[in-house]
């Protein structure tokens, strides 16, 4: 298999500044190079091997033992750069601290995740987690046999402290940076001891962060801040509406006269100026007079002209019947027959924007070689490779892929069609013949991003005569985005439609889920916890409603359904005393408002996670005070991280029930700024309480895990302030009464 | 044109309405300030304008000629900004970071103006949006600075 990891570090130095982030490859560029590894013949022959065991792909311990880390997955805001350096350096034992990660480029040696690679799922951890333990281990190893050699004495006498070998018998000892190039000509032991956990000194631990100095003081480099030499910079004006293509452009002289304008282009669906800077490029492509013509008959995924999130919600409401099956226990029909009491809800959530903070961004190069340097933020580098190499029209071995770190993702940097800028810096730099930055302002962002989709969930339970639910009949209604971008199978439920209704926990003896799959026209895709971001609104609402209809308090009525699931019922009991004992409210607080608050459970991405949140209303305004967040991952690698993570999920989730909806008209979206899509600001940002129970279960997901939980433990507590059911989001829409503080 | 940046003076060739954001960014080559919206709606290109925190994205350089421009990257070489910055690592304030540098600018702002802010003082000086949420790392961060 071709080894690009080996082309990717052959590249001359003129790489962008990012590359040399803390000026490290940067000055290793010009020495010499140690490297743990294997030599070339070797190499070769493992190439082939599994995923994960190559070293050399991984590690480079430098003169100065130092660790250059290239990581598989992608960081973004997540931690995941830093949890690598704990886990590899637990085993390899080397301090985090020492050191430097960056996003690895296309290769088979990434593909953790059964034969893929991406950064999402909540999955970077755990499923790398044994695979990367193993690494650090067996380059261990291989420094203490070196060592061995070195020194004269027999490996059995040597153990390590971190960036040493030591011979503690004799007292010496020797830096790893001194061993290295010898380590890397050993052949790789089979069988290496990973470390007892109760010896862990960084796993499991608060370590700092590796990017916090830097992103503190705007030294860190995201693909919108690169620049090469000799490069232009591209801004872009999509068509209104997808599918439709530029046609006369009314005033072409005009804008080629407008300063540092280089080039006018049509691209697939866009015109694009090039121009020596990018204000430059947009005055002038936004000055452009396009007409631009409707879509060919066959053109896939034109949006509809007459397009609306109105009609769309309509037309996913009035779906009828059960849909394909999802999930099924006892008999739903028999259960609801016999039920004391049925009560029916229909619930909705609109299309989400990412509305990450950095604005996408391309930079490609043809290189005189044949090559093409393509630095864009992405999450998935082969896939990314692959279609890039098609736009290209060449090899996917010739695309050089960099991946640097993300101004945010949340789910925007996957490969979705349209709404990824490298098709445009690719096509931009052939026609230029000169490197090209492709910039999307945010109002294009707006225009193109993948967006969560929209979806409707149907829901009808079955209480007994003591109030307690005995039959739950749920039926998702839309589009899911697993089946959007990965395919589809019209017998089978697509689970990231239905995941957050299937997949509970509760007792509930007869129970079936079903989806209708609807087209959403937008392009839809993952947004931070995927289905779970809707699903578990839709459920755990119209669990309070079946607890309400039978007379229960849903705290309660919780525990009692839990009762066969300790793990459940320990966390829901976890997040009560976090937030000093459950009440529901209202009551009155200190500061006058009358208060209440709601519960919510959610089992995502491997974790388990239970919420509690305070509300109170002013001027019809649902006012969030805190939030308890109890997360059960398992088992940890940095709690820091983690509750960082749960306060950003719990902000995302908080957001989207609050404000966020995307709404089209006429096939266009009416926002293209934050000033008509507003994301959670500073002000309403709630406390939030996070406890970690280690259950000792499976490691699970902790970047999505703390976000489904929020938005139904909100509007559970909005609804015991306001007397009416929220049955639909953002909370923005709705008029709320009731008791306001 | 000729503008005052970090202390330095620099002879900036292009339109008098180019906005500061990108005078910044693409003429000299300075990153750190970071184009979030470009309708001032997000603080992440906030910079220091005689000291005052201004989106830089929507401020036309002739009107800052004269003025003393400060960015991120001088944020080592100010009293406030070191503290600031000492107490976002403490705090370990950032996610993605893309949002940050003007989050650092609008609290070094604050802590000139203001050296013993009030919770309701930061409240109203940190309205810069961050979409991992960091809110709470950096109201801790900025009464964390105020009092070192």
């Amino acid at each position: 298999m071709k080894d690009m990891n080996t082309t990717h570090d052959a590249r001359p130095s003129d790489r962008p500044l990012n590359i040399s982030r803390r000026g490290f490859l940067g000055t290793a560029l010009g020495a010499l190079v140690l490297t743990v590894g294997l030599p070339a013949g070797r190499a070769k022959a493992q190439a082939a091997a599994a995923p994960g065991t190559r070293i050399s792909a991984f590690l480079e311990i430098r003169p100065d033992s130092t660790v250059l880390f290239r990581s598989p997955f992608i960081e973004g805001g997540q931690g995941i750069f830093t949890a690598l350096a704990q886990i590899v350096g637990e085993e390899l034992d080397v301090d985090p601290s020492q050191f430097f990660v960056e996003g690895a480029p296309p290769g088979a040696d990434y593909l953790l995740i059964g034969g893929m690679r991406f950064t999402g799922g909540s999955m970077s951890v755990h499923s790398s987690y044994d695979v990367m333990r193993l690494l650090g281990a067996t380059a261990r190893q291989m420094l203490l046999t070196a060592a061995a050699a070195r020194l004269g004495v027999a490996v059995a006498d040597l153990g390590t402290e971190p960036g040493r070998v030591v011979h503690a018998a004799s007292g010496q000892s020797v830096a790893y940076g001194e061993i290295a190039g010898a380590a890397a000509e050993l052949p790789v032991p089979e069988d290496v001891t990973l470390r007892a956990k109760d010896s862990f000194r960084w796993i499991g631990k608060p370590v700092a962060r590796l990017d916090v100095r830097d992103k503190s003081t705007g030294r860190a480099h995201y693909a919108i801040d690169l620049s090469v030499e000799g490069m232009l910079q591209a801004a872009i004006q999509h068509s209104p509406r997808r599918g439709e293509e530029p046609g006369e452009f009314a005033n072409e002289a005009e804008v080629r006269a407008m300063p540092g304008v280089d080039s006018i282009h049509r691209l697939p669906g866009a015109v694009a100026v090039l121009a020596d800077s990018w204000w430059r490029a947009r005055q002038a492509v936004e000055a452009l007079k396009v007409s631009w013509t409707p879509p060919a008959a066959d053109t896939p995924r034109a949006m509809p002209a007459d397009f609306s999130t109105e009609a769309h919600l309509a037309r996913l409401k009035a779906e009828a019947g059960a849909g394909v099956e999802a999930e099924a226990a006892g008999d739903v029909a028999a259960g609801l027959q016999g039920a004391a009491r049925v009560v029916e809800a229909t619930y909705n959530a609109p299309h989400l924007a990412h509305a990450q903070l950095e604005p996408p961004s391309t930079l490609a190069r043809w290189n005189d070689d044949g090559t093409l340097d393509l630095w864009l933020p992405n999450q998935a580098p082969e896939l990314f490779q692959a279609a890039a190499a098609q736009v290209a029209g060449i090899a996917p071995e010739k695309v050089i892929i960099h991946s640097p770190i993300l101004g945010g993702f949340f789910g925007r940097h996957f490969l979705y069609d349209t709404a990824n800028p490298f098709p445009q810096a690719i096509l931009l730099s052939k026609a230029a013949g000169r490197p090209v930055k492709v910039i999307w302002s945010r109002e294009e962002e707006f225009l193109r991003d993948a967006l969560r989709p929209m979806a409707v969930a149907r829901f009808r339970g079955g209480l007994d005569a003591d109030g307690l639910p005995v039959a739950l009949d749920a039926v998702a209604v839309g589009e899911g985005a697993t089946g959007r971008w990965y395919g589809r199978q019209p017998d089978k439920a697509d689970s990231s439609a239905v995941e957050g209704i299937a997949g509970k926990l509760y007792a509930i003896a007869n129970r079936r889920v079903g989806q209708i799959h609807v087209d959403d026209p937008t392009v839809i895709g993952f947004w931070r916890s995927v289905g779970h971001s809707m699903n578990d609104f839709f459920y755990e609402t119209f669990f309070d409603e079946m607890a309400d209809a039978g007379g229960q308090d849903p705290y309660e009525l919780r525990l009692r359904l839990l009762a066969d699931s300790p793990r459940h019922h320990t966390l829901l009991e976890a997040v009560g005393e976090l937030s000093g004992g459950w009440r529901r409210g209202p009551y009155d607080a200190e500061d006058g408002t009358s208060r209440a608050r709601g519960v919510a459970m959610a089992s995502p991405f491997g974790s388990e996670v239970a919420t509690i949140a305070e509300v109170s209303l002013r001027e019809g305004e649902a006012v969030v005070h805190d939030v308890w967040v109890a997360i059960d991952p398992g088992s940890i690698v940095n709690p820091a991280i983690i509750e960082a993570q749960v306060n950003s999920a719990v902000a995302l989730g908080l957001s989207a029930a609050l404000l966020e909806e995307v709404v089209y008209v006429d096939g266009m979206p009416q926002a293209r700024n934050y000033d008509g899509y507003p994301i959670l600001p500073p002000d309403r940002m709630p406390r939030v309480h996070v406890r970690i129970v280690e259950s000792g279960a499976p490691m699970g997901g902790i970047g999505e895990p703390g976000l489904p939980g929020v938005p139904p433990a909100v509007a559970n507590a909005v609804s015991v302030l306001a007397g009416e059911r929220v049955r639909s989001l953002p909370l923005s829409r709705l008029k709320l009464g009731g008791s306001a503080g | 044109m000729q503008l005052t940046i970090n202390g330095s003076l620099h002879e900036l060739a292009i339109e008098p309405d180019t906005p500061l954001l990108w005078a910044l960014r693409d003429t000299l080559g300075m990153t750190g300030t970071k184009y979030g919206c470009g309708l001032a709606q997000c603080g992440a290109c906030t910079v220091l304008v005689d000291g005052q925190p201004t989106r830089s994205c929507v401020t036309p350089i002739d009107s800052v000629v004269g003025a003393e421009i400060t960015t991120i990257e001088a944020i080592s070489e100010d009293a406030e900004g070191r503290k600031v910055v000492e107490a976002w690592v403490d705090h370990q304030v950032p996610q993605c970071g893309y949002c940050q540098s003007g989050q650092v600018m609008a609290a070094t702002a604050l802590l000139k103006q203001t050296p013993q802010p009030t919770d309701e003082d930061i409240s109203a000086a940190m309205v810069n949006l961050c979409r991992c949420g960091t809110y709470n790392a950096i109201a801790a961060a900025v009464r964390q600075a105020a009092q070192a």
